[in-house]
Formats: structure tokens, sequence, C-alpha cells
């Protein structure tokens, strides 16, 4: 069996759209977040796929990936911090009760 | 003649208005007062330098073989709009600028000093006399106006301030309405001088009065033979003009604010509403007078109004209480008269000795009534200062408690009045005899006036100084004025009694030659004739308590009704206003503006907020929806984007 783009790009479709549906539906802050990581990792994962089959020649996709995920981690440190501090303010990670300041 | 001096009897009254103006409020009321004294005073002895050099210096810039010039000090560009509409800022030394100088710097001086006295015990003093200085300045400004629009600007300068001396007690509710309407009636005036400035204009390509006062034919030809409504051009400009004068001078039907402008405090009614700013349109027309002589119609329009106007505020002041508003209608009636006289005024005539008579005779009576009238009204503010009331009914058998003011004021009586050889009596004489001169018609009427001039005068007279003692006098005795009040009294009267013997013909004339007044003797014995019969005729019904007023007013009560309530001009007014413009033409635009103009912006801010509440539900704060709204967007442009490109 060839393995050609599609069978990579399938799964990294799946993965964001699993994203999507998480990111929409979940309201506590952490599965959201982890939803937030699938999507990411989905454009990740299609810089990689398209660096290795349309520039087989260069590197750059891969490298952007990294920074990506580099970047991510940092991202999601920060994210943590917030809700953790949310949680320690209202003892709660629910979004739907996360709307004090919002009048 | 340096510009020196002439600028700074203008820039003294500005710098005096600043000072006092804007450091008044550290200052204490006597150093305020003493301030504005001094100011005045210097002010004046510079105003009688310039003057005194014009007129008797005999220098070639002044005056040629015996024929006074018109000098312009400087005259510097000041707003350069187009290369056509240039407007300049000068100094303009002619023999009217030089005698209403001296007028205006001497009655200020007065009305300085007289304040100092009157004004003690009242709030704002230090506000008092900047305004007057405001006003010193204006005026200042307007008679030395080297051209129209320089007088126009002027003219509106001592339009505001008086309106603001006129609304000086403004916790009153009547002065702060006299005051708008003073300012309302003269804007309104004002508007047909800016009309007529700018239709003149429009075709002499100039403003200065120089110019169009030299060569009035080049007016006339410059206006061509263009119409408007059966009346040329030219006449259209000069009546124009005339409304702002008619505005300012009081003129039937403009006078309205005048009477009223008597809220004011009285000094300033003396300074402004008697003495200078309402010749203001007796000067302009003065200042205008070779280019009025060419077109006919307007010195037509000009003694018509005048010899109603005149006859009507004498008639009014037969049966005014208020001695202020007796003297305002007075004012009026005198204004009127020197109207008249430069109206039958004219260049050349066919037949007559000396044609610009009407000129020199309307411009002594200014000079002359302008000391007397102040005379009167700061001998009425003593009177006012000692009852505390401006009605004559609160009054009578004064003289006894208050002989200065009693023989000050009789003096200036007699002036009006006409009895040699009180200043008034010249001019009024040479007035006359110019009338005369132009039409049996208008001497005769205006003899008239002169007799009920002198009637009600001492109508005036003897109710408050004879008639019959009030008994408030028991309990609070008056008593003459401080000497800050009485010497300007006093110095008033005496130029009152002295101002008809200057020889004023050789002094100021319209073209400049001079000129030898001589009684006319017919026209002299008759107005003494009519003067003592009035003043008889007063003295018959006023002098003692009797039941002589009640009978007249009761044989004719509808006319007294009438005259008293100055013939429902105010009236008439209060209706076209209120009922017309307000109540008919107002309502229909107000109509328009609320149902047409207002619904129409009402609909936009309705639909607007219809659509905006519909979509705010968008705008939820919630960040799944919005990434949700996002994504479906995003697979909606990518199938667009896909069937397009299938």
């Amino acid at each position: 069996m060839d393995l050609n783009l599609l069978w990579y790009l399938v799964p990294s479709v799946i993965m964001f759209c699993c994203g999507v549906y998480g990111f929409v539906t979940r309201k506590n802050m952490i599965a959201i977040l982890v939803s937030l990581e699938l999507i990411l990792n989905s454009a990740d994962l299609n810089f990689a796929i398209f660096n290795r089959f349309l520039f087989p020649g260069s590197m750059e996709g891969m490298v952007f990936t990294l920074f990506a995920i580099a970047i991510a981690a940092a991202e999601t440190a920060v994210a943590i911090a917030i809700i953790i501090n949310i949680y320690r303010a209202i003892g709660s990670t629910e979004v739907n009760e996360t709307n004090s300041m919002k009048h | 003649m340096g510009i020196t001096l002439p600028i700074l009897i203008l820039a003294l009254p500005l710098f005096m208005f600043l000072l006092l103006g804007i450091g008044g409020v550290k200052m204490s009321r006597k150093v305020a007062g003493v301030l504005g004294i001094l100011g005045m005073g210097t002010t004046m002895t510079l105003a009688y330098i310039v003057a005194f050099t014009y007129f008797f210096s005999g220098d070639a810039a002044f005056i040629v073989d015996g024929v006074r010039q018109q000098f312009q000090v400087f005259d510097v560009t000041w707003l350069a709009f187009t290369e056509k509409l240039v407007v300049n800022i000068g100094f303009l030394l002619d023999p009217i600028s030089a005698m209403m100088l001296v007028v205006i710097t001497t009655i200020s001086f007065m009305v300085h000093l007289y304040s100092w006295g009157y004004m003690e015990h009242e709030g704002g003093f230090q506000r008092y006399y900047a305004f007057l200085s405001l006003f010193s300045f204006s005026m200042l400004g307007l008679v030395v106006a080297t051209n129209i629009f320089q007088m126009y600007i002027f003219w509106e300068l001592v339009g505001v301030s008086s309106f603001l001396l006129i609304g000086f007690f403004y916790r009153l509710p009547s002065a702060v309405a006299a005051s708008k309407k003073a300012f309302i009636v003269t804007r309104f005036a004002d508007l047909g001088f800016l009309l007529g400035i700018l239709t003149l204009s429009y075709f002499t390509d100039t403003f200065n009065f120089v110019d169009m006062t030299s060569n009035p034919m080049q007016v006339l030809t410059q206006t061509g033979g263009a119409t408007f409504l059966g009346a040329s051009v030219l006449t259209w400009a000069m009546v124009l003009i005339f409304t702002g004068g008619m505005g300012k001078s009081a003129m039937l039907p403009l006078h309205i604010w005048l009477p009223d402008a008597m809220e004011g405090p009285t000094p300033v009614s003396a300074l402004i509403h008697a003495a200078t700013m309402v010749v203001a349109g007796v000067y302009l027309v003065a200042r205008m007078f070779p280019v009025y002589c060419v077109v006919e119609a307007s010195m037509t329009f000009i003694t018509v109004v005048g010899a109603i106007t005149a006859f009507y505020a004498a008639v009014v002041a037969c049966t005014q209480v208020d001695i202020k508003r007796v003297l305002a209608f007075s004012t009026i009636s005198q204004i009127a008269f020197m109207m008249v006289s430069l109206g039958v005024a004219r260049d050349h005539m066919a037949g007559v000795h000396y044609s610009g008579l009407g000129y020199m005779a309307g411009m002594f009576h200014l000079f002359t009534h302008a000391m007397f009238k102040a005379l009167l009204f700061l001998g009425a503010g003593a009177l006012i200062h000692a009852v505390h009331s401006n009605d004559y009914t609160k009054m009578g058998g004064l003289r006894k408690y208050m002989p200065i003011t009693h023989w000050t004021f009789l003096i200036g009586c007699l002036a009006i009045a006409g009895i040699p050889p009180f200043s008034g009596f010249f001019s009024k004489d040479e007035m006359l005899a110019a009338m005369f001169g132009n039409s049996w018609l208008w001497g005769a009427w205006m003899t008239m006036v002169a007799g009920l001039t002198a009637f009600y005068m001492f109508r005036l007279y003897y109710l408050i100084f004879w008639w019959e003692e009030n008994p408030e006098y028991k309990h609070h005795r008056p008593h003459d004025a401080p000497w800050q009040m009485s010497l300007p009294l006093l110095i008033l009267a005496a130029v009152s009694v002295v101002a008809g013997f200057i020889p004023f013909g050789t002094l100021v004339t319209w073209d400049g030659a001079p000129y030898h007044i001589h009684l006319e003797t017919p026209v002299a014995v008759t107005s003494i004739i009519v003067a003592v019969a009035a003043i008889a005729l007063a003295t018959v019904m006023y002098r003692k308590k009797n039941p002589l007023p009640t009978k007249f007013k009761n044989a004719m009560p509808g006319l007294w009704q009438a005259a008293h309530r100055r013939f429902y001009w105010d009236e008439i007014y209060l209706f076209i206003t209120r009922k017309i413009i307000f109540g008919i033409i107002c309502t229909a635009i107000a109509w328009f503006d609320r149902h047409v103009i207002d619904a129409t912006m009402d609909a936009f801010a309705k639909v607007t907020q219809k659509v905006s509440y519909s979509i705010r539900g968008l705008q939820s704060g919630n960040v799944q929806a919005y990434v949700l709204w996002y994504f479906f967007g995003a697979v909606a442009l990518a199938a667009i984007t896909w069937i397009c490109l299938l």
C-alpha cells in the first residue's frame, strides 16, 4: 500500500475536527485547553506533512513545527497559570461561571 | 500732527478697560474709581489738545484758505480679504470728529466723576468703571473712523457696551430684559446698516469716507443706473445705512429700546442714552452727508422719519410718570430734531442763502444737547439718589431741599426749551431757520414740537420741584448729592449757559468753509413766543397742586391713555413677535422641524437600534461560540472556493 499525502492529511483533519468539537462543547477550561492543543498539533502535523511531500529538499516546515511546539508549551504554561488563579478566585474552572467581569 | 496723541486717545480707555476689567477684583473701590477718573481725565485732556490743535492751530494740514480740511492722521490696512475688500483702521480728523472728541470725553469724564458718588453703594463698582472705559473707547473709535467698516465695528462695540451697562444690575429681571431688548433691536437695525455698507462699497470699491464724500457725484456714476424694486441702488444703500442710524438713534419705529434702556444706572443713561451713543445715527448721516445730498429721496426719508419721531416722542413725553422715561422720550425727540435738521440741509439749493445751514445747526444742537441732556440726566440721578424712586409722584416740592440740583435742573430745562441766552436756544433757532429755509411745513411742524418740548420739560420740572411736597420727606429728608455728583452738575450747567455763544458756524460746517451765525429774527421771535407760552401753560397747570391736569386727562382719556402707553408700540411689537412670528410662522416651522427633519433622524436611529438589537446576541463574550461561528464560516468559505474551482 502506497502512503501518499492523503493518508497523512486525513488523521490531521480528524484530529483538528476533534479539537474544534472539544473546544466548542467542553465547559471545563482544562478540557478546552486540551482541545486547543489538539488543534495546534493537527496544524503542526500539516506543516511536517507538506514539508515532507511537497518540498522534500528543505527543512523549513520541520523547523517551524518545532518552534510551534515550543511556543505551544509556553502558552499552555501561561494558560494553566491563569486557570489555577481563576480556580483560586472562584473555586471553579467552568467557563460559564467565569463571567463576573463581563458586565 | 504726530500719531502719538491720537493713538493714546484710543489706547488709554482700552487700557483702562483691560486694567479695571482684569485687575478690578484685586482693587479696592477707591483705587478703581480714582484710576477710572484719572484715565478718563487724561483722555479728555489729550482729546482737547487734539481738537484745539485741529481747530485753532491754523496748520496747513487742517485749514487751507479758511476752509477746514479732512485730515487722516493715520490709516493703515488692518484686514485685507481680497484685493478690493480691504478694511483699514485709522484716525480721521475733521470738524465733526474733533467736535465729537470734545463732547464724548467731556461727558464721559463728568459721568466718571459723578458715578463715584452715585454708584458708591452698588456692587460691581470696578466692573462698572471697566465698562464705562470700554464704552468711551468704542465711541471714540466710532467718531474717528476713517472708513465706514471701521465705523461699523465700533458701532457694534458701543452696542455691546450699551448692552453691558443697561444690564448692569443683572439681578433685576427688568434690567436684563431691557438690555436684551436694546441689543436685539439695534442689532436688527445694524443688519440694514451692514447691507447698506456692502451695497455701497460693492459699487464704489472703497469704504473710505474721504474718498466717498469728496466726490459724491462719482459715487452716483459708479452705481450707474442699477435699480432694485423701483429705486436706484444708491438710494437703497443710503436708506439701508440710515436704518442702522435709526436703530442707534431710536427713530420710529425702532425707538422701543431707548425708554427701556433707562433700567441701567442713571449716569450711564446720561452718557450713552442721552449724549453720545444715541447721536451716533445723526453722526453717521453727517459723516455721509455729501453722498446723502446726491440722493434726494433718502434726504426726504430722513426728514419725514425725523419729523414724525420728534412729534411722537414729544407727545409721549407729556404723559410719562417715570422721570427718566420723560427724559428718554425727550432725547428721542431732540435727536429726531437733529435728523430733520440734517434732512433739510443740502449741498446747494436754489434760492437759499446758505443751504448747508441745517447741517451746521444739527451738529450745533448735537453739541448743546449733549451738554444739557447729560445735565438733566445727572440731575435726575441726583433726585433718584435722594428720593430712591424714579417716579415724580414720589417727588414734588424738592426745590427747598436740593437747591443745587434745582438750579442746575432749571438751567437744563431752560436750555432744552430754547429760552435765550441758554445754549439750546441758539442751536434750536438755527435748526428752525434751516427748516423754514427748506419748507414752511417742516418749520411750522418742528416749531410745534419745540413748544411741546418746552411744555413737557417744565411739566417735569414743576412736578419734581414744586407741586406738592411729599409727606414722606418728614421721615427721610432729601438733600443735595455729595460733591462728586454736584460738581459735574455745576460744570455742565455752566457749559449749558455759555455754549450758545460759541461761534459754531466757523468751526463746523459741512464743507469746512466758515459760516457766520446770525439770528433769524422772525424765527427766533416765533420760537421764543411758542416756548414761553408752553412754559406759561405748564406753570398754570403744574406749579401748585390743582385739579387742572386731571381735568385735561379726563377730557380726552383715550388720547392720554394711548400716549401714556406710548401709542402701543411695544404692544404692536409683542403682537408681531409673539402672535404672528412665534404663534403662526414659528408653529408651522416647528411642526416641520419636529415631524419631518427630526422624524427622519429618529427613523435612522430607530432602524439602527433595531438592527443592533437583533444581532447583539452574537456578541456574547463566549469564546466558544465565536470559535463555532468562525469554524462554520471557514467551512462555508472553503466550500464556496471549492465550488468555484470546480
